[in-house]
């Protein structure tokens, strides 16, 4: 377990009476962002929600730093220090974009010095700081999501599809905000956007029909049509 | 709940629930079949045609409860509709069958229209808000059938005679001397008629309902409320089905208002409107168990025993506790609905599918 | 069409309805004395079906739990504020304007705490095991409802209970022609005092704010690391004593109750809930006031359809926007 801040062991989750993940193994290394890759439905978003505790392993373990997290309670998981950016943001639309912002603190408080980075890295919450989130943006809201997830450190941020449905000048933006986060924490990210998993990732894991098919360096799946051809052929082919 | 699907393939093993089950439903149909002349007393008759009706009026609950997952509380309004649409043309326009035709039409009409408007207006919603808007709806009806009383005679209801045909100095047969024959010892007169006009209504009905839960109908029913968004993603129209199954339901439930109806020559909110009959349908289809038919028969007889003899027990049980404090509270007959409720929370907590559905999922677990 | 709707917004939405509702009946009713007083008797009714409605439109935006109990909550609440009036009836009766009052005011203040307790009881023993599951929550709570009614029939009996009033909230201010029930003006005030105090706790509490934010997402809530379960057991209670404490005023105007009061006004509550939009206490108010001016105005115009206009206010609405006017959730 050196050097790795979750482990996944054989987990196996059900959602009602379907089996969405059978036996997933994940090592996710301590810093850096690391990307899960797979098609609509191969269990990208379950492996995410089972590691959070929204959804129960019925078998196996996930382990976070020492702690066996499989079958704790969401919010101990989030107290240990996991973040979570859902597939739909998760944005409170009735609350202010300071409110939203408010709730991702453990004491109600800011530490004004990171709050001012957290704003300089996405402007927009600045400008629309004390207005209600509903009125915000597709791309602003995924901004506020992110925020909460850094207005304080966390260990490893789960982070669900942040591109979809953003335009391609946000994506970059996003780019930029992703490097510096991953400077000061560990980001798992599930994507179906190669190119933008290929900018930011160290190591890929492509999962499919709830397995993971292939472990390895970014870098690699980056350069080697080949393996693109194998995993990403029969993955990704819906995704762009 | 499809018995044919389920049974094949299991392996050879005696379904004791099921056997058991359906044993019962026999024996109830016999019972009612032959009622007028196995209970021959004025009150048994009475008890026989009430079951006869809300066997017919929960099982259509029961459509949308157990085989559409939708909880209505406007069910009794419906049941009324058809009730007081018959008493009304039978005391305005004479005895006559025509009345009982064109008020019961009118009444089973104006359900069907309540019931398009309602379902169209708030099934596409959600579940929880139907039922507020049912009870809502339902609630105005009363008052309203209580306020109009120079058409439905407010609180005091309607009292009216029904077709000569119906009436107990009618003979069916005469013998010699004019008088009606008697065959076990009971006389063949109107009333014997109106029992058996009552049954087959009832049993016909009931048989229609089997129909449709057999049907194609039946099925996208159930795959509805098995997973709503995949049925809708599949292609049904889930709310256009559910408007159609509450408007079937409720068409049901004013047919058997007519009978109500016509079998009590009164009407009033009492018997036919009252919360107190939609409190008694939903404990009948729960505890008899959602989504089987069967459930429906079983848990009305059930219900309808345990309201005369539970209170007879605890009578008993108020007398014998006499001296001990408050236990006489508890046990005072007018309380029997408290031991209901207490006991149908527990089953809602330990058997929700009822007792016909815990037996027969028995069978079927067994069975792998 | 559009231009209209802008127009319509931008002077306050539909916080607007209440007032046209207002001037409709000023031109039908045609006797400005008149209007007033039935506009008072319905902002006081309004304020008292607030109380009963916020709790159960709060408990289900948090919890996604309808509790047909609600209803018994009202009812229980009624009985012990009258009971608790019948014991202090030297105060309440008493020509001590300040003793009146603390009587009064301890009489709801006892029903809320007993709706709290009985709320207490229900979220741990009937609603704690269904969570989740509508059909089965509907179910268990009417189970709830019947033993509820049967315990307050076999506690306080079925006869009508005389309910004191207070010697200072007797009579009416009579103002030229017009004269208002001092009551309902006691009544309205102490409505408009709870939900200031509802509105200050959820607008500026970190309790508020889970709460608010729970009604939206419970999942997202847990997922910043919050218990929202452990919030669940103190709305349940805050919501079951606002339903007593409604219950006990309510007990306080009509002055004769019986034990199907809380089956009554269920009706009118479950139209303001469904008018409101679920789990806004916003909306709840909203829906409150026209449902009670919309009863004062058609009672006096026209008796026999009250209810009915309430019903037909209610289906309007549905049509319109079949989420309610202010909903905090759509789901």
């Amino acid at each position: 377990m050196s050097g790795m801040i979750l482990r996944l062991d054989d987990v196996h989750t059900d959602i009602a009476q379907y089996h969405i993940l059978h036996g997933v193994h994940l090592d996710v290394p301590e810093g850096g962002v690391h990307v899960i890759l797979g098609r609509n439905g191969a269990g990208k978003t379950t492996t995410l929600r089972t590691i959070m505790g929204l959804w129960r392993a019925r078998k196996g373990a996930v382990i976070f730093k020492h702690h066996d997290i499989t079958r704790m309670h969401v919010s101990d998981i989030a107290r240990l220090g996991v973040a979570f950016v859902p597939e739909n943001m998760g944005v409170f639309g009735g609350l202010t974009v300071a409110e939203n912002m408010r709730l991702a603190t453990r004491d109600g408080s800011f530490d004004t010095a990171r709050l001012d980075r957290v704003q300089t890295l996405f402007p927009p919450l600045k400008t629309f700081w004390d207005k209600q989130a509903h009125a915000l943006s597709g791309g602003q809201k995924q901004m506020l999501a992110i925020a909460r997830a850094i207005i304080e450190r966390r260990e490893l941020i789960l982070i669900d599809e942040p591109t979809k449905g953003l335009a391609p000048a946000i994506i970059r933006d996003m780019i930029v905000a992703f490097r510096e986060i991953a400077a000061e924490t560990t980001v798992l990210l599930v994507e179906q956007n190669f190119r933008f998993a290929g900018a930011l990732g160290q190591t890929v894991a492509v999962i499919d029909d709830g397995r993971m098919v292939h472990h390895g360096q970014m870098a690699e799946l980056v350069e080697s049509q080949k393996l693109q051809d194998r995993y990403l052929g029969l993955s990704m082919a819906a995704a762009e | 709940m499809s018995l044919a699907v389920e049974q094949t393939g299991a392996p050879r093993q005696l379904p004791m629930g099921r056997l058991l089950v359906y044993g019962t439903v026999g024996l109830i149909a016999l019972a009612l079949l032959f009622a007028p002349f196995l209970f021959p007393d004025v009150r048994s008759q009475e008890v026989a045609a009430r079951i006869c009706v809300f066997i017919v009026l929960a099982a259509s609950f029961d459509l949308l409860i157990g085989y559409t997952g939708i909880v209505s509380f406007a069910h009794t309004m419906f049941f009324g509709l058809g009730a007081y649409g018959t008493a009304i043309a039978l005391k305005q326009f004479g005895a006559s069958f025509t009345s009982i035709a064109l008020g019961g039409g009118a009444g089973v009409l104006a359900a069907l229209v309540l019931a398009a408007l309602i379902g169209l207006l708030s099934l596409r919603v959600k579940a929880i808000f139907f039922a507020m808007v049912t009870l809502a709806a339902a609630s105005v009806m009363l008052v309203l059938a209580s306020q109009l009383s120079e058409f439905t005679g407010g609180e005091d209801g309607l009292t009216y005679s029904i077709p000569r045909l119906f009436s107990p100095a009618t003979e069916l047969i005469a013998d010699a001397e004019g008088k009606a024959v008697k065959l076990f010892g009971v006389a063949l007169n109107g009333k014997i008629a109106l029992y058996y006009f009552v049954f087959s209504s009832s049993l016909a009905l009931f048989a229609v309902m089997l129909r449709i839960v057999a049907s194609p109908l039946g099925r996208v029913l159930k795959a509805i409320r098995e997973n709503e968004m995949r049925a809708e993603a599949i292609g049904y129209r889930v709310v256009g089905y559910r408007t159609a199954v509450f408007c079937i339901a409720a068409v049901i439930a004013a047919l058997a208002g007519i009978l109500r109806a016509v079998w009590l020559k009164y009407t009033g909110p009492e018997v036919a409107l009252s919360f107190d009959i939609m409190i008694d349908i939903l404990l009948i289809v729960v505890i008899g168990g959602m989504g089987t038919m069967w459930g429906a028969v079983i848990g009305v007889v059930l219900m309808t025993l345990a309201s005369y003899y539970l209170k007879d027990l605890m009578a008993l049980g108020a007398e014998a506790t006499a001296s001990i404090p408050l236990l006489p509270d508890l046990l005072n007959p007018d309380r029997w609905l408290l031991w209901l409720g207490v006991g149908f929370i527990l089953l809602v907590y330990f058997f929700p599918s009822g007792l016909v559905g815990t037996l027969m999922d028995r069978d079927a677990r067994a069975g792998k | 069409m559009k231009d209209l709707n802008a127009t319509f917004e931008r002077f306050g939405g539909v916080m607007l309805l209440p007032v046209i509702l207002a001037i409709i009946a000023f031109v039908l009713i045609g006797r400005p004395a008149t209007w007033i007083t039935l506009t008072a008797a319905g902002l006081a009714m309004g304020m008292m079906i607030f109380l009963m409605a916020s709790g159960l439109s709060l408990i289900f935006g948090l919890m996604d739990v309808l509790n047909f109990s609600h209803s018994a909550f009202v009812t229980a609440g009624a009985f012990v504020g009258a009971t608790v009036l019948g014991w202090l009836t030297l105060w309440i009766a008493g020509s001590n304007p300040v003793l009146n009052i603390v009587g009064l005011l301890m009489a709801i203040a006892v029903a809320a705490v007993v709706g709290g307790l009985i709320g207490w009881f229900f979220e741990r023993v009937i609603i704690k095991p269904v969570y989740g599951d509508h059909l089965r929550q509907i179910l268990i709570t009417v189970g709830g409802l019947i033993v509820a009614e049967e315990l307050i029939l076999m506690i306080w009996g079925g006869a009508p209970l005389p309910v004191p009033r207070p010697e200072v909230l007797t009579g009416s201010f009579i103002i030229g022609e017009v004269s208002i029930e001092v009551y309902r003006v006691f009544a309205f005030g102490l409505g408009a005092l709870v939900y200031l105090g509802l509105y200050l706790v959820l607008d500026r509490t970190r309790v508020g704010l889970l709460i608010r934010a729970g009604v939206e997402n419970r999942e997202m809530v847990e997922a910043l690391g919050f218990r929202i379960d452990r919030l669940f057991i103190g709305v349940f209670m805050a919501g079951s004593a606002l339903a007593a404490m409604g219950g006990a005023m309510w007990a306080g105007y009509q002055g004769l109750i019986t034990a199907s009061l809380g089956a009554e006004m269920m009706i009118l509550v479950f139209i303001v809930v469904i008018i409101g939009g679920l789990g806004s206490i916003r909306g709840s108010l909203l829906g409150a006031v026209l449902v009670g001016l919309m009863a004062n105005y058609v009672g006096f115009l026209s008796p026999k359809v009250a209810l009915l206009s309430n019903m037909i206010l209610m289906m309007a609405i549905l049509l319109w926007r079949p989420w309610g006017l202010l909903p905090a959730v759509k789901r």
